[in-house]
């Protein structure tokens, strides 16, 4: 007898089905990372012009440290980004025990109402949240009587309440899949060896859904980081974000500028990304 | 005055939805006491446990521990412990802050809870896996570990629920015989579910079998095996060969039966029957004797004529099939004490004999 790989030996069908499916890992990996290998690759390209490859430089880098605007801009995107991660986790997180561990009226209702920013349009969200805040301001304005330079207007404040508003949903749904993976003897036992139910939550249940909570808010950073659209509608003065002054830039001149804070960008995001899958798969061998 | 329990429940029913998983079961178990519940999944005795230990309400009805009414006590309030079927050890912690937990929640010393937490390892013969954490433990291992995470506390009553179900067979075995040591030298009431017969048989001082959420038989081991109340414990506990039967007459506990077309047998009844009526007769097949054709049994025996139809060989015993006539046929399990030569054939002639008292007639 001699030995074959698998399938029908000799088949003419399966040798083309095994060329067409390399065939089709090579498309799908280009059509996904030829773009933004050209990218990375101008941003060191020693030319104004794009188009062409005029030898390896760093100087877009060196230009896009120095400039204050991008300065300003990294900080209020990391300042956005770190308070509507904390408070979304606290509220994510809160909102995904209360969905699992607790029967309530209208819970399903509300269930549905929760993944609604997960599923909506991006600027159907941004024009809700614009009209929200233009009538909310104008509203408080006229309340405490505030006028010119005092009065309340659309800026940073507004986008991390915006980004909060997306990222509950996100870090709920993440901490309650955690929960939901959580073998409920472990509460029992608990209880059941003298532990009240909040001791029961600190001791046992908190530790556990940790890489759970972890995933959430890192999900919660880089979506806050990368959020373009909802951001764009509710800033105001004083409150550009980066992904807002890489638009600004690009509206003005296609700079390879651009093409090095893009670079940056991405390689935070594929580091949290990275530090976000790493802290979940130590949660899980853990368990 | 009515004894005073270590667990007692009173007309506990327990419904989920439409569904009765306890129904109107009454029953008290005396303190120090090793307790089976015992019964085929579903049958509604993991819901007792839980409702001993607090993770559900009764329905209707009242759970007693030492006396005490606890139906409101939440489970962290009673002076009862559990040993989950998966062991439920937090992952998290190391195999000594498992066990401790319950004693820094009563509030214990530094010290005494050290001390306490190697008496107990020791107890469970892993002094020296305290720093582990579960998952680098053996399922036996996690097995004592979560049972000496329960004894740490010195629990007035000690629920177990299924606690060997995940061991293979030779660990099992061996542990039934370590709990029942355990228990013994503790002293702690043990309240023990699971539906494995042979484990309730070994390690019980008595059992309640279960069906269908009711209660339908306590007693000791030898009295479920002996006396089963009806044809659902004695087809659950052990082997019997069951015959349909009519009850001719009956006096006292001694009642005649008639088998068949007519086959006459004195068996044991319980119950009174007043007048002619169908019944089962059960008889353990170790309990029938046979010997070779024309013997007259042994003493105080009933003989009955009879020829096989099957023989197989077991090791220990052999296992027959003997028909009394046409439709009427006893399972037999046979020890083999004499020589291969010596045992019967199929199609051989034989008398098979019992006593009266292991014949027993069974009413549905």
């Amino acid at each position: 007898m001699t030995g074959h790989r698998g399938g029908i030996p000799g088949s003419k069908l399966l040798r083309w089905g095994k060329r067409l499916l390399w065939a089709n890992m090579f498309f799908s990996f280009f059509f996904l990372y030829a773009p933004i290998i050209i990218l990375v690759a101008f941003s060191f390209n020693d030319s104004r012009l794009g188009a062409r490859w005029a030898g390896f430089t760093l100087k877009w880098y060196g230009q896009m440290m120095e400039s204050e605007a991008i300065r300003v801009a990294v900080r209020n995107s990391l300042f956005v980004a770190f308070v509507s991660t904390a408070i979304s986790t606290v509220l994510g997180t809160m909102t995904a025990i209360a969905m699992e561990r607790f029967r309530f009226p209208f819970r399903r209702t509300y269930d549905g109402i929760l993944y609604l920013p997960v599923i909506i349009p991006d600027i159907v969200m941004a024009i809700s949240l614009l009209a929200f805040f233009s009538l909310s301001l104008g509203w408080m304005n006229n309340l405490f009587g505030l006028q010119g330079n005092s009065a309340l207007r659309p800026g940073l404040t507004t986008v991390i309440i915006a980004h909060v508003a997306f990222n509950i949903s996100f870090v709920a749904i993440v901490v309650r899949t955690s929960l939901r993976e959580l073998d409920p003897n472990f509460e029992e036992a608990a209880q059941d060896l003298g532990a009240n139910e909040w001791i029961t939550f600190r001791r046992i249940i908190l530790p556990l859904i940790t890489p759970g909570i972890l995933g959430g808010a890192l999900l919660a950073f880089t979506l806050s980081l990368d959020d373009f659209v909802i951001t764009f509608f509710t800033t105001g003065p004083g409150g550009t974000t980066l992904p807002i002054e890489v638009f600004g830039r690009i509206r003005r001149s296609i700079s390879p500028e651009i093409n090095a804070i893009s670079t940056v960008m991405l390689l935070a995001s594929m580091l949290l990304v990275v530090v976000s899958q790493f802290v979940q798969r130590r949660g899980s061998t853990s368990v | 005055m009515a004894e005073i329990y270590d667990v007692e429940l009173r007309n506990v029913t327990k419904k989920f939805g439409d569904f009765t998983a306890v129904k109107d079961i009454s029953l008290g178990v005396h303190k120090g006491e090793f307790f089976s519940l015992l019964g085929p999944s579903g049958c509604g005795k993991t819901t007792n446990l839980r409702m001993i230990a607090g993770f559900e309400a009764p329905t209707s009805g009242e759970i007693f521990l030492d006396g005490q009414p606890v139906s409101q006590l939440p489970p962290f309030k009673r002076n009862v412990n559990t040993v989950f079927q998966n062991y439920a050890l937090f992952p998290h912690l190391t195999v000594a802050e498992n066990v401790a937990f319950g004693l820094e929640m009563k509030g214990l010393g530094k010290d005494e809870i050290r001390k306490r937490v190697a008496d107990a390892l020791e107890m469970v013969r892993l002094p020296d896996s305290g720093a582990k954490k579960p998952h680098q433990l053996s399922g036996g291992q996690r097995q004592r570990i979560a049972l000496a995470r329960a004894i740490v506390n010195r629990p007035q009553v000690l629920l177990l629920d299924e606690p060997l179900g995940a061991l293979d067979l030779k660990l099992r075995k061996a542990m039934q015989l370590e709990l029942k040591e355990l228990q013994r030298q503790l002293g702690i009431t043990f309240v023990f579910v699971t539906h494995d017969q042979e484990e309730a048989l070994v390690m019980s001082d008595r059992i309640g079998v279960m069906n269908h959420g009711e209660l339908l038989q306590v007693g000791t081991p030898e009295e479920i095996y002996d006396r089963p109340a009806n044809r659902f414990v004695a087809d659950f506990i052990g082997d019997t060969n069951f015959l349909p039967c009519r009850v001719t007459e009956c006096q006292g506990e001694v009642a005649w039966v008639q088998v068949g077309q007519g086959i006459r047998v004195k068996a044991a009844c319980d119950q009174a029957v007043s007048g002619e009526r169908q019944a089962t007769l059960a008889i353990r097949p170790e309990k029938i004797h046979l010997h070779p054709a024309g013997s007259a049994g042994g003493q105080g025996e009933d003989v009955f004529p009879g020829r096989i139809e099957e023989a197989v060989f077991m090791g220990t015993d052999t296992r027959y099939v003997v028909e009394l006539e046409p439709g009427v046929q006893l399972v037999v399990r046979y020890q083999n004490v004499n020589a291969a030569t010596e045992r019967f054939r199929e199609g051989e002639t034989v008398a098979v004999s019992w006593r009266p008292i292991s014949a027993r007639v069974l009413l549905s």
